[in-house]
């Protein structure tokens, strides 16, 4: 069996990641969660939050999620976010420009429309993923 | 026999057609080709999620949510036809309709309820002249461009799910356009509600080991079903978008070519009209002179 763990992590715009690393962390809604490779079948849904590819014991990459879940299985772990953005390269004020533009288009639309419960979500998820920009 | 003014005049206007058709193909192979990244670049994500839902959904059996298990009944059918909003895309529209009428047919036969509703102009102009009492609504694809099919999809799907538990309907069958390569789309039928794993969806074998459960995977279905249900409807309509402007493409490409072939008949018919004509004066002049 490998040595290393099968991680992909797929939105549905996207497939972000697909690849042989050693270490994932991911922010589970019942807690932080690590996975190496040969874990035990388990699935568990997500809240908003940083996953970590670790590569030995350095991070090589952080990648800021919303919701979704993942599957560790035999052969890997998937994770299926809603919304996945790396985080290198990602700005503050771009985030914020981007924060602006959502809530003017959830105060343009009707109270009841179904659209808006979607870039209601997103608007949270822009603000979480603010909030670890600036630390 | 058409003068020549009036051959010419034709020829200038099939010209200016040839380009109207030509500039049409080319704008919908540079779309086609955004579409279908944007298509292929969903797959992984809706494959993943059926191969999630097999795996719980084998484990959970018959006492799921209602999502799944269904509402014990298949009364009340809702058919959502998914088609373009713009026509000049060969039998694009007509095809998805097509689908859509037979579907209807059978279930009429079967004495069945159906309602309709509709995404995107074409379908409701096609459909609402014979089936015009079962529309429950329709969802123009106006506003929606580019890039926030998604925003767009998770809007249909609660509305869909909101409409299943109010009990409009206890079966849902999406029917839209699949695209296979740029020359076919297939009309298609799938279920959405209550999900359903499709059948190819490959399960992992876990070797005897025990799924876990983080939190119960009842709650993990409940989360899961409705996105499941948003991820079908964004997969469709993608591939719906692209196989509108694939049908488009080659559509716009026969025109060309048929205007092409139309302007070289209607250059030739001209060609010798003139001739004629030429020939004519020639002899007119001769048999002038002859008799003199």
């Amino acid at each position: 069996m490998a040595d290393k763990l099968h991680f992909s992590l797929v939105s549905p715009a996207r497939e972000l990641f697909s690849g042989e690393v050693d270490h994932v962390i991911a922010p589970g809604t019942h807690g932080e969660f690590g996975v190496l490779v040969n874990h035990a079948p388990f699935m568990t849904t997500l809240k908003n939050g940083v996953v970590r590819v670790l590569e030995g014991d350095a991070v090589k990459m952080r990648i800021f999620v919303r919701g979704g879940f993942a599957d560790i299985t035999p052969d890997g772990l998937t994770i299926l976010a809603e919304e996945a953005r790396n985080l290198e390269g990602v700005k503050a004020e771009e985030v914020q420009a981007e924060m602006n533009a959502t809530l003017l288009k959830i105060q343009a639309l009707d109270k009841d429309d179904s659209a808006k419960a979607a870039l209601q979500a997103h608007f949270d998820y822009l603000e979480s993923l603010k909030a670890v920009l600036v630390h | 026999m058409p003068s020549l003014k009036d051959l010419k005049n034709r020829i200038a206007s099939v010209k200016s057609t040839r380009k109207i058709t030509k500039a049409m193909q080319m704008v919908a192979a540079a779309k086609l080709k955004r579409a279908q990244d944007a298509a292929t670049a969903s797959r992984p994500y809706a494959s993943r999620m059926a191969s999630v839902l097999a795996n719980l959904s084998a484990s959970a059996g018959a006492g799921g949510p209602r999502l799944l298990s269904g509402t014990g009944d298949d009364k009340t059918h809702l058919i959502v036809v998914m088609t373009a909003e713009r026509g000049l895309a060969g039998g694009f529209n007509t095809y998805v309709v097509k689908r859509a009428k037979q579907t209807i047919g059978e279930l009429r036969a079967e004495g069945k309820t159906v309602k309709i509703l509709t995404v995107g102009k074409k379908g409701r102009e096609q459909l609402s002249r014979e089936y015009g009492d079962m529309f429950i609504a329709h969802i123009d694809l106006g506003g929606v461009k580019g890039g926030n099919f998604t925003e767009f999809a998770i809007g249909l799907g609660h509305s869909l799910t909101k409409r299943f538990d109010d009990g409009e309907f206890d079966v849902a069958t999406l029917i839209y356009s699949r695209f296979k390569n740029v020359l076919t789309q297939v009309p298609t039928a799938q279920q959405i509600i209550p999900a359903s794993a499709p059948a190819d969806a490959e399960t992992v074998d876990l070797k005897g080991a025990i799924y876990r459960y983080e939190p119960s995977e009842m709650e993990i279905l409940e989360t899961l079903l409705p996105r499941y249900i948003n991820t079908q409807i964004l997969s469709a309509m993608l591939e719906s978008a692209a196989g509108e402007e694939a049908s488009r493409m080659t559509a716009m490409d026969n025109a060309t070519r048929n205007a092409g072939d139309m302007i070289d008949a209607l250059s030739l018919q001209y060609n010798r009209a003139r001739q004629a004509q030429i020939t004519k004066e020639l002899i007119e002049i001769i048999s002038g002179a002859e008799a003199v």
